[in-house]
């Protein structure tokens, strides 16, 4: 089960650092992040990228997203 | 709209956004708005508190469309992008209260972050000790968040009144600029309150601020432009993005005002400045903490309740009052120096928020 990181509803940039504490402590692997505006999808797969992590998948929900980064 | 990709969220785009900005805030002072105030988000809803009759400072009393347009602009566009999302409920009256002092601080400045860099791209030396005192209180900030800070989750609203009904206050406000004008010579409209002189007289006319304040909504609701959290991201995460617009904005400010001769550098004398640079560096500091601790710059905050972000209003509607508690109570700095009790609110203010900083904590 990959590692899950629900950051619905919380201000920036608590997304962004709740993701870079779970990419920090796995070091690779798979994360899912769940975010529910435009602006943490994007600042969340920024950040990752800027890790070396890819997102590997994008989920539209009804109210949120469900981001897939991963690192091999 | 998946495939979409957000242009104006990438690096290119936000330095667009930076560079549009840092010619349209010049243009605005050149067509009438206040020196080095092209647009000054606290300024201007400090006018605004003020044409409500909120507080009756005289000299800075003016319903500005650019704030109107701000928060209809990113309305209509989060619309028009499927981003429009009635939310709120994460710690409403902290937001508020943080608002209140973000305001205090910034009018011991006398300006908000994007004042700052108008400032300092008119030639203001001492708006050094206001970007200072702004990065020191952001860092301040980062602590916070480090070790665990949090207001809390916003909840999805289950009625689209949350959101909307800020949006609609500003349009309200636009009707009501438009339908009680101020009468030649007069303080005083049917209702709204007017300046005679001061820099509630200084403005550009009606529909070049609507349009300019529209265009800035739009731009900055899509490409989430944040002067705080430039600055915050670069010392949080080492991320530049944010910068690159604040950057942006600052090289085109100084280039516009260069051409247009709004260039004048020094300490002594600068328009509506004080030389006071503690305080002008410990009302910044205040400020960028209060702004951090709220999770945006007061015009990232405009944006988001464009957007629906009923918690963003609130910190807006804070804002207002805190210009209304600060014109009422001598906290305000004039170009004489600080206000009787500026000194005073803002140590309150940095108090206040450092327990707000210690106290809201993730579970």
């Amino acid at each position: 089960m990959a590692e899950m990181v629900d950051a619905r509803g919380l201000s920036c940039p608590e997304p962004v650092l709740l993701t870079l504490e779970a990419i920090k402590k796995l070091g690779k692997g798979e994360v899912e992040v769940l975010v529910d505006t435009d602006t943490s999808r994007e600042n969340v797969s920024r950040a990752a990228n800027s890790m070396g992590w890819q997102v590997a998948e994008l989920i539209k929900e009804e109210n949120f997203y469900r981001i897939r980064i991963k690192k091999d | 709209m998946e495939g979409f990709k957000n242009f104006l969220a990438t690096a290119k785009g936000i330095i667009l956004v930076g560079l549009l900005i840092g010619i349209i805030a010049p243009l605005l002072q050149y067509l009438g708005n206040p020196p080095n105030m092209g647009i000054c988000v606290a300024c201007m809803e400090r006018d605004i508190a003020g044409s409500l009759g909120l507080h009756r400072a005289a000299a800075v009393q003016y319903m500005r469309p650019e704030i109107l347009g701000f928060v209809i602009g990113a309305f209509l566009s989060a619309l028009a992008f499927k981003e429009f999302r009635p939310r709120g409920g994460s710690a409403p009256f902290v937001r508020f209260l943080l608002g209140v002092f973000a305001m205090i601080g910034a009018l011991v400045f006398l300006g908000c972050p994007w004042r700052t860099l108008l400032r300092l791209a008119g030639g203001d030396g001492n708006a050094i000790f206001g970007l200072v005192g702004l990065i020191f209180g952001i860092w301040v900030g980062t602590r916070f968040l480090k070790a665990g800070y949090s207001l809390g989750r916003t909840q999805t609203a289950s009625s689209k009144a949350v959101g909307l009904v800020f949006p609609l206050l500003m349009v309200g406000f636009l009707i009501l600029l438009f339908i009680d004008p101020q009468p030649a010579g007069e303080p005083r409209g049917m209702l709204l309150f007017y300046s005679l002189k001061g820099p509630g007289a200084q403005h550009a006319p009606i529909l070049i601020s609507l349009g300019a304040g529209l265009l800035i909504g739009i731009l900055a609701q899509r490409s989430r432009f944040c002067t705080m959290g430039a600055f915050r991201d670069l010392l949080l995460f080492k991320q530049g993005h944010l910068f690159y617009g604040v950057l942006g904005l600052f090289v085109a400010a100084t280039i516009t005002n260069l051409i247009l001769g709004q260039f004048k550098p020094g300490f002594e004398g600068q328009p509506i400045a004080h030389t006071m640079q503690l305080w002008n560096f410990l009302g910044m500091t205040l400020a960028g903490l209060a702004f951090t601790l709220a999770g945006g710059c007061p015009g990232r905050q405009l944006f988001m309740s464009g957007e629906g972000d009923g918690d963003a209003a609130v910190f807006a509607s804070g804002m207002i009052v805190g210009a209304a508690i600060s014109h009422n109570f001598g906290l305000v700095s004039s170009p004489a120096g600080i206000g009787p009790n500026g000194a005073v609110a803002t140590i309150i203010g940095l108090i206040v928020c450092v327990i707000i900083g210690l106290t809201m904590r993730r579970r």
